[in-house]
């Protein structure tokens, strides 16, 4: 009887996700659309292998990669709108952090696709299990990426069902998640700083093996998953007409410029520590920033992500432009991409150039790899929809049990 | 030494063994068997090699060595000699004898069977100008071809797997599918490999290379005396390097490149015998090791002036 319930109450929720307009349905058809391109391209590269790529001997890690690292940064982002929301208790954010954490679950589920499609046994996936397989645990850093990434996709999931089912039931329900959420904390931090540690753990790469590594991981996520949701709260605000008040929307910015402060500070101090002592190890981030022996193919893209991020941070500094929406919005999407450029090929690439025998070998992803990548950001996206239409009803009370 | 967790020695119906069974039974009833072929479900719940008792390897071995003789129509044994007892092994390269010929690349890639195309090479051999910067490898040319060697003015030193005592490698592989052996070689499970490349990114060394294809290679070039652990032939999608060609060692011979080098540039032995080859050879002449800075401690001596 109590599973007939809760069978009828799921599948109310889920009738919402098939409700909606043309443009709703539109939207559906345009990702399921890039979903089955992408698929048909991965299976391609199930039957040839990963030579359908760009990805060599000496660069082994390529856009795949590069798309996890940004990803895992983007669902960090989600404690910064629980710390102020929950914490301290600044209630314009709390009605939000839900998305948050939404956003979270999706961007972690992305995180995992991207790792299937570069491995090149994925079938195999279960050897990296406890218990089942052989996890190398505690000594590899990869195995510890795994448990925290699974910890924190399983205790988001817990925090919005619970949220959503009391919320559902009209019952309060802070009291007794309180302790989850408050996890969920250095939860988020740790998935990042473990992210950083796998590149930072590997003294072959000197441009990784830097200990500011995971302070800037930690730094720009902070930047690109917010600004993420900015851009999100406002096409929420307006597709579903909720009251998401702008002070919310103003404070989160308020907080990304402090974070794009520290990141460019960092980057400051690492540019600094690199070309001031101008040992050999000087060479990968010669390569982005100048190029080496006229290999140049990442310059235009890390001075665009430079530029970019200066300028957000600027526009998302000054009050007159963080509260104009016009500036705000461009700042955010320059935060996006810039920090897209820099934690994702910009950060991956340089650790394989020159590699550890000092060959330069130029990496640059085959149409084959963007349009997979492409296929799992639409999955994403599509996850993100779906889930958005599934909670707003509840968070409304348009649906209640 | 290796952190594993024990086997238990009997043959007993464990947690795993069960769970094993449970998803296939689960898959059974969920997948329709097109590959009615029990094999495929041997192959894909096939244990870690370490994890298998002497009965189960030999299992494996038989399906394997059935697997390769329907790909390439020829019979072809995979050994599985173990580590000798009180050898370690150590390799040593003399800079001022080798010519640059890369007789030991081709030696190795016919030795190891090695994929042809795309094309797979264990050993590099990299060219450096004489009288400059020499440690800074990026200074190297690697794709060198003129027509005779050695060229004047250049000096020459091949780089393969190290063998590091603390292999950075190891410890970076998610799933134990490669560990150092009693005897100092270190190995890849071609079954185990997920094929994730995280070793590839750890090694210093560029020692580590990855089937991006399907490694292919004509039947009558195949070596058909092969280690589990070292040349038999490898698969789409794992990471395979040198092993000092355990096939070899571990019976007592040189590995090929040792055998093939004109100039007696290499040289071979076991770090525990006071008396080999290679121990004189340390403890004699200028020697050094290859980013001694990171501590990986290898077991690949480079040498000069050696006897000369």
């Amino acid at each position: 009887m109590v599973q007939a319930v809760a069978v009828k109450k799921f599948f109310i929720v889920f009738r919402e996700t098939l409700r909606g307009s043309n443009k709703y349905y539109a939207w559906l058809a345009f990702l399921s659309f890039l979903i089955l391109l992408g698929l048909s391209a991965y299976i391609d590269q199930l039957n040839r292998g990963l030579i359908s790529t760009a990805m060599r001997d000496q660069v082994s890690w390529g856009m795949y990669i590069s798309n996890f690292t940004f990803l895992v940064g983007v669902a960090a982002a989600a404690v910064y709108l629980i710390i102020p929301a929950y914490v301290y208790k600044f209630k314009p954010i709390k009605e939000v952090a839900l998305f948050g954490e939404l956003l979270a679950i999706t961007a972690i589920t992305m995180c995992i696709l991207f790792i299937m499609v570069d491995m090149g046994q994925p079938f195999r996936v279960w050897h990296i299990l406890p218990v089942m397989g052989a996890m190398n645990f505690p000594s590899s850093l990869l195995a510890w990426d795994v448990l925290v990434l699974n910890g924190y996709l399983t205790l988001n999931i817990i925090i919005v069902f619970y949220v959503l089912y009391r919320i559902s039931h009209g019952k309060d329900y802070l009291p007794s998640i309180w302790p989850l959420i408050i996890l969920s904390i250095p939860m988020a931090v740790s998935i990042h700083t473990v992210t950083a540690f796998l590149y930072n753990g590997l003294p072959a790469r000197p441009f990784w093996n830097a200990s500011i590594v995971a302070p800037r991981f930690i730094a720009s996520a902070f930047c690109s998953g917010p600004a993420l949701m900015l851009i999100i709260f406002q096409i929420i605000r307006k597709i579903w007409k909720l009251d998401i008040e702008n002070r919310a929307i103003f404070k989160i910015a308020e907080l990304v410029a402090y974070a794009m402060a520290i990141n460019l500070f960092l980057l400051g101090a690492e540019v600094f520590k690199e070309f001031y002592s101008g040992t050999i190890h000087v060479y990968p981030i010669k390569y982005l920033y100048f190029g080496l022996h006229g290999h140049a193919n990442l310059v235009p893209w890390i001075w665009a992500a430079t530029v970019l991020n200066i300028i957000a941070f600027i526009l998302l500094l000054l009050p007159k432009t963080r509260e104009n929406f016009l500036t705000l919005n461009m700042g955010c999407a320059f935060l996006i991409i810039g920090v897209y450029i820099e934690k994702g090929m910009g950060l991956v690439i340089p650790g394989f150039v020159p590699d550890t025998l000092g060959e330069i070998y130029e990496y640059i992803p085959t149409m084959q790899e963007m349009v997979v990548t492409v296929g799992i950001w639409a999955a994403g996206a599509l996850m993100y929809t779906l889930l958005l239409k599934a909670t707003i009803p509840i968070y409304t009370g348009k649906v209640k049990f | 030494m290796s952190k594993i967790r024990s086997n238990p020695s009997g043959v007993k119906l464990d947690r795993r063994t069960f769970l094993k069974g449970a998803a296939l039974g689960l898959a059974g009833t969920a997948l329709p068997l097109d590959k009615t072929d029990a094999s495929f479900w041997e192959a894909f719940f096939q244990k870690h090699f370490r994890e298998m008792n002497d009965d189960e390897k030999k299992k494996v071995i038989q399906r394997l060595e059935k697997e390769y003789e329907q790909k390439y129509k020829k019979a072809i044994h995979i050994g599985s000699e173990k580590p000798m007892p009180g050898v370690l092994f150590g390799y040593g390269l003399d800079l001022s004898r080798c010519i640059g010929c890369r007789r030991c690349v081709y030696a190795c890639v016919k030795e190891n069977n090695q994929s042809i195309d795309p094309q797979v090479h264990w050993i590099t051999v990299l060219r450096f100008k004489k009288g400059e910067k020499w440690i800074d490898l990026e200074e190297s040319e690697k794709y060198y071809n003129p027509q005779n060697v050695p060229e004047p003015g250049y000096f020459y030193m091949p780089v393969q797997c190290q063998q590091c005592e603390n292999p950075p490698c190891v410890r970076a592989c998610p799933t134990q599918a490669t560990w150092k052996e009693p005897d100092g070689i270190i190995v890849i499970d071609y079954n185990w490999c997920i094929g994730c490349r995280y070793c590839m990114a750890a090694c210093p060394y560029g020692a580590r290379r990855f089937n991006w294809g399907e490694p292919k290679r004509p039947a009558e070039e195949i070596n058909p005396n092969t280690h589990y652990l070292g040349n038999r032939p490898r698969y789409k999608g794992v990471v395979e390097k040198c092993t000092f060609c355990v096939q070899r060692t571990r019976n007592g011979r040189y590995p090929a490149c040792v055998e093939i080098c004109p100039v007696g540039a290499r040289k071979f032995g076991n770090l525990l015998d006071p008396q080999s080859e290679i121990r004189y050879a340390i403890e004699h002449k200028r020697v050094f090791r290859l980013k001694e800075d990171l501590n990986t401690n290898p077991k690949f001596y480079y040498f000069f002036a050696y006897g000369r």
